[in-house]
C-alpha cells in the first residue's frame, strides 16, 4: 500500500518516536565488566554445549560452545580471560539457564581471534549456512531466531525477494539506524552472502522515513553488482514486524500458520546482515553487539557496542541512572521485556536497554475502565484482529472461542491494542497469557 | 550502584500508552456539549435551564445510587452519565413537567444502562431509552413546544414546568409547532438559515445546528469521535432527501431542511456516535450511519411521526452487533488465494 508516495501497511499506531537523543550519537565501545556471564541459551532453540572447562584461559572471539543440533548456534568468548565457572545464571524470563562465567584478563590487549574465513567467491550455499551457524548469528532484531535455520530453504521452495529490515519502528531504539550509517559496507557484504545463499533475484532494503540519512547513505553507496533497491517507508509501528513488512513492501501476506518462504520471500534484520558481512570474511563469531541504552532514567544515553554477557547492572552503572528509576526493560517500550533482575546478561537478542523513571511510566498505572467498544484497537491491529472481542473473551477465560473464532494464535503481540486502549485494558498482556495456556494445553495433549 | 535496595517494577510490554482515557474522552464530550446547552438556555430561558439541570442531576444521582446499592465504587467520575444527562435533557421539550424529566432520567440510567451491565454493555443509547419511554408514556407533553426567544423567558416559567408529580399538565396558552411538524402537517417550510442558527422552536438542544457541528468537529479534531458515523448519516440524509426533493419539491422537504431540522444533527454527532452502541469496524460505521440516515428520512417522509431520529438510532444500536459481524475484516494471512500476489 502506498500513502503520500511512501509505502506502508494498513492500521498500526504512532507512538512518540523518542529517537532524537541517541540517533545522532556514533557507536561507542563499551568497557568490559569485571565478570561476564555468557548464557548458553541466547536464541530460540536448544542450549549450546560448552567446549571449554572451568579454569581454562580463552582468547576473545574463541569458540566456547558448539551448537547442539540444527536449532542452536555456537558461542564465542566476548573477552580474553579465564573461565571461572560453568553454572546456572538468571535470564530475562526469570528462569535459570546454563552460562559460562568469564573473567576478562586485566591488561590483555583484547585482540580478537580470527577463525577460518568463509570466502564469498568460493563458498557454496551450504558452507555459508554452516559459517553463519558457526559464527553464532541469530536475529539481532530481538527475536534471536537462529539465522541459519531461517535461511535454510527446503527442497521445492524458492525465494524471489530478500528483504533487509532497517525499519526499526520501536520507539527509543537507534541501533539499526547507527549500523546503517556506520556499517554500510558490511551490510552490502552481508547482502552478497545472503543473495548467494538464497538465490533471490533482488533485495529490498526497507527504511522508515525518520532515518533519511541512513536511507540516503544506503542509496548512494548501493553497489552496482547487487540487484535491488532501498525503499523508504512511512513511519508507523509495527512496520518492522516481518509479517507487516512483507505486506508493506511486497503486498504479500504470509498465510496463517505458514512461513515467509511460502510467499517466496525472506526477511533479515539489517544488523544481522551487517554481522554476516563483518564476521564471515574473517571467520569470527558474535562476541558483542550494538545496543541503544536510553530512556528518561538514563544519564549518558547512547549507542554502545556491548560485550555479550555484560551484566545489566554493569551497563546501568556505567551510563548512570536517575534515582527514581522504576522500570528497566530490554528492547523498546512497545515490545521490550521487563528485566526481572539486574543480574541478567546482555544477550545477542538485546537491541536496547531502556530505563524509565516513575514519572515516565505513570501513564501505565491508570485505572482500568470497562471496554466502551470505541474500536481504537480494531483500527490499530496490524493483522486485523478484533482485540476488543478477544479481550471480552479473555475476561471470561474462553480460550477456545479466542482461538477458533477470533484467531488468537495469529497475534504477534505488537501491543498496539494496549497502547491505544482508552480503558487501559491490558489486552496484549491477556493475549500473551492466553497463547501460553493454549500452547501448554496443545503440548500436553 | 546508587539505587541499591530499590525495587524495580515488572510489567509486560507495552510500557507506554497513547494517553487517551475513557474519562478524558467523556469529559471532552461534555465540554463539546456545553455551547449547545448554553444556546438552549439562551433561547428558551428558565424552562430549558431547569429541564437540563433536572435531567443531569437525576441521571447522575441514579447512577451513584445504583453503584452504592451494589456496594461498588461510584462510576460517576467517568463522566459518561453526565453525557447521558445532558443529551437526554437536550432532547426534551423545554417546558416538559420537571417530574417527568426526573422520572425519565431515572429510566435512562436504570433501564438504559445499569440493567444491561453499566458502561460498555448498554446496547442502546441510555438517553434515548429514557426519551423513548417518555414519548410512549406522555405523547402530548412530549410534543408540546414553547416558542423560543420569548421576552419573559428568564423571568417566568410556563405552567407546565412545575406540574405536580403524576398530574397531567394543563394545556399551555403559548405553544408553538416545530419546523418538522409544520412540514409534516401543513407542508410549511422553514428557512434553512433559521434552522442552522436555531432561531426556531424545538427540543432544548435540537435548535442550533451550527453549535452542534462545532462541538462535533472539536471532538473529531481531537480524535475522540468517529467521524465516519455523522458523515454517513448526513450523507445518507442528503442523498435520499435530495433525490426525493428533485422528484417533487412540494411533497418532499429539501436536504438542507432535513439535515438542520429536528434532532438529526444532535443525534448524528452526539448520540449515534456513542461508541458503546455503534460498530467498531470502519465499514460497519458507514453502514450503520447510512442506515440511521435512511430510516430517519423514511420515518419523517412516510411515517406517522414528524421526527424519526430517535427510533433510527435505536434501530442502529440494535443492529450494531450484527453489523460488526458482517463487516469483520479478513485476518492477515487468512485470505484465500491471496498468498502470492505477484
Amino acid at each position: 500500500m502506498r500513502l503520500l508516495g511512501l509505502k506502508t501497511f494498513r492500521h498500526g499506531v504512532h507512538p512518540p518516536e523518542s529517537k532524537d537523543e541517541t540517533s545522532g550519537l556514533a557507536i561507542r565501545q563499551f568497557p568490559f565488566a569485571p565478570l561476564l556471564v555468557v548464557p548458553l541459551v541466547q536464541h530460540m532453540g536448544a542450549p549450546s554445549i560448552p567446549v571449554v572447562e572451568e579454569g581454562q584461559e580463552v582468547a576473545r572471539g574463541q569458540r566456547i560452545a558448539r551448537p547442539d543440533g540444527f536449532m542452536s548456534v555456537a558461542m564465542h568468548a566476548p573477552a580474553s580471560g579465564t573461565v571461572r565457572r560453568i553454572a546456572l545464571a538468571p535470564s530475562i524470563t526469570g528462569r535459570m539457564v546454563p552460562a559460562v562465567y568469564l573473567e576478562p584478563l586485566p591488561g590483555s590487549t583484547q585482540e580478537v581471534e580470527d577463525g577460518t574465513p568463509c570466502a564469498l567467491d568460493t563458498a557454496t550455499p551450504e558452507e555459508i549456512l554452516a559459517a553463519i551457524q558457526e559464527a553464532g548469528i541469530v536475529g539481532l532484531g530481538g527475536a534471536a531466531f537462529p539465522t541459519h535455520a531461517k535461511l535454510t530453504i527446503p527442497e521445492g521452495k524458492f525465494v524471489d525477494t530478500l528483504i533487509i529490515n532497517g525499519v526499526e519502528c520501536e520507539p527509543f531504539l537507534t541501533t539499526d539506524h547507527r549500523v546503517m550509517l556506520e556499517q554500510t559496507e558490511e551490510i552490502f557484504m552481508g547482502i552478497r552472502y545472503l543473495l548467494k545463499l538464497t538465490k533471490a533475484e533482488r533485495v529490498i532494503i526497507g527504511v522508515e522515513a525518520n532515518k533519511p540519512d541512513a536511507a540516503a547513505r544506503l542509496q548512494n553507496e548501493f553497489p552496482s553488482d547487487i540487484e535491488g533497491s532501498v525503499e523508504v517507508l512511512r513511519v508507523k509501528y509495527p512496520q518492522g514486524a516481518e509479517k507487516v513488512l512483507f505486506s508493506a513492501l511486497l503486498g504479500r501476506e504470509v498465510p496463517s500458520g505458514k512461513l515467509p518462504l511460502d510467499i517466496h520471500a525472506l526477511c533479515c534484520n539489517v544488523a544481522t546482515t551487517a554481522e554476516i558481512g563483518r564476521l564471515l570474511p574473517r571467520g569470527r563469531g558474535i562476541q558483542e553487539r550494538v545496543i541503544t541504552v536510553t530512556g528518561p532514567a538514563v544519564k549518558r544515553k547512547g549507542n554502545y557496542r556491548i560485550p555479550i554477557g555484560t551484566p545489566l547492572r554493569f551497563v546501568l552503572e556505567h551510563v548512570g541512572v536517575e534515582d527514581d528509576v522504576n522500570r528497566v526493560f530490554l528492547g523498546g517500550p512497545m515490545m521490550g521485556g521487563a528485566a526481572s533482575s539486574l543480574d541478567i546478561s546482555i544477550t545477542k537478542g538485546t537491541s536496547g536497554v531502556t530505563a524509565f523513571t516513575h514519572g515516565a511510566a505513570a501513564r501505565t498505572h491508570s485505572r482500568v475502565y470497562p471496554c466502551i467498544r470505541c474500536g481504537y484497537c480494531v483500527d490499530a491491529c496490524p493483522i486485523f484482529l478484533n482485540p476488543s472481542a478477544l479481550g471480552r473473551l479473555a475476561a471470561k477465560d474462553e480460550l477456545n472461542a479466542m482461538v477458533e473464532e477470533q484467531n488468537l494464535m495469529d497475534c504477534f503481540e505488537c501491543g498496539c491494542c494496549s497502547f491505544v486502549c482508552p480503558s487501559h485494558i491490558p489486552l496484549v498482556q491477556q493475549f500473551r497469557a492466553a497463547k501460553t495456556s493454549v500452547r501448554k494445553a496443545r503440548a500436553a495433549s | 550502584m546508587t539505587n541499591a535496595g530499590k525495587t524495580l517494577e515488572i510489567r509486560t510490554s507495552p510500557h507506554i500508552l497513547s494517553g487517551y482515557s475513557v474519562d478524558t474522552i467523556m469529559f471532552n464530550v461534555v465540554l463539546a456539549l456545553l455551547p449547545v446547552v448554553a444556546f438552549s438556555v439562551f433561547a428558551f430561558g428558565l424552562p430549558a435551564l431547569l429541564t437540563i439541570t433536572v435531567a443531569v442531576v437525576s441521571c447522575v444521582l441514579t447512577e451513584d445510587l445504583l453503584c452504592r446499592l451494589r456496594g461498588e465504587p461510584t462510576t460517576v467520575g467517568d463522566w459518561s452519565v453526565t453525557i447521558t444527562g445532558f443529551l437526554y435533557g437536550l432532547t426534551l421539550p423545554p417546558a416538559l413537567p420537571l417530574w417527568m424529566v426526573a422520572m425519565g432520567g431515572v429510566i435512562c440510567v436504570a433501564m438504559g444502562k445499569a440493567m444491561f451491565g453499566g458502561l460498555g454493555f448498554n446496547t442502546f443509547n441510555p438517553a434515548l431509552i429514557g426519551r423513548a419511554v417518555l414519548q410512549a408514556a406522555f405523547p402530548v407533553s412530549m410534543t408540546t413546544w414553547i416558542p423560543g426567544f420569548m421576552p419573559d423567558r428568564f423571568t417566568s416559567l410556563p405552567a407546565s414546568t412545575l406540574t405536580f408529580p403524576f398530574a397531567q399538565p394543563a394545556v399551555d396558552a403559548v405553544t408553538s409547532a416545530t419546523p418538522l411538524a409544520l412540514w409534516k402537517f401543513s407542508h410549511e417550510s422553514t428557512p434553512t438559515l433559521d434552522l442552522a442558527l436555531g432561531t426556531i422552536t424545538g427540543s432544548a438542544g435540537e435548535t442550533s445546528g451550527l453549535l452542534i457541528v462545532v462541538g462535533g468537529l472539536y471532538l473529531i479534531a481531537r480524535n475522540m469521535m468517529n467521524w465516519r458515523i455523522p458523515t454517513a448519516i448526513i450523507g445518507a440524509v442528503v442523498l435520499l432527501s435530495g433525490a426525493l426533493h428533485m422528484v417533487d419539491p412540494t411533497q418532499y422537504a429539501s436536504p438542507g431542511f432535513m439535515v438542520f431540522s429536528g434532532g438529526l444533527l444532535l443525534g448524528a454527532m452526539f448520540m449515534a456516535t456513542d461508541p458503546v452502541g455503534s460498530p467498531m469496524t470502519s465499514l460497519g460505521c458507514y453502514l450503520y450511519g447510512a442506515l440511521i440516515g435512511a430510516v430517519t428520512v423514511v420515518i419523517r417522509t412516510w411515517g406517522g411521526l414528524p421526527e424519526g431520529v430517535m427510533y433510527a438510532i435505536l434501530l442502529g444500536n440494535a443492529l450494531t452487533p450484527h453489523i460488526d459481524q458482517w463487516t469483520r475484516p479478513t485476518v492477515y494471512g487468512s485470505r484465500k488465494g491471496k498468498e502470492v500476489a505477484t
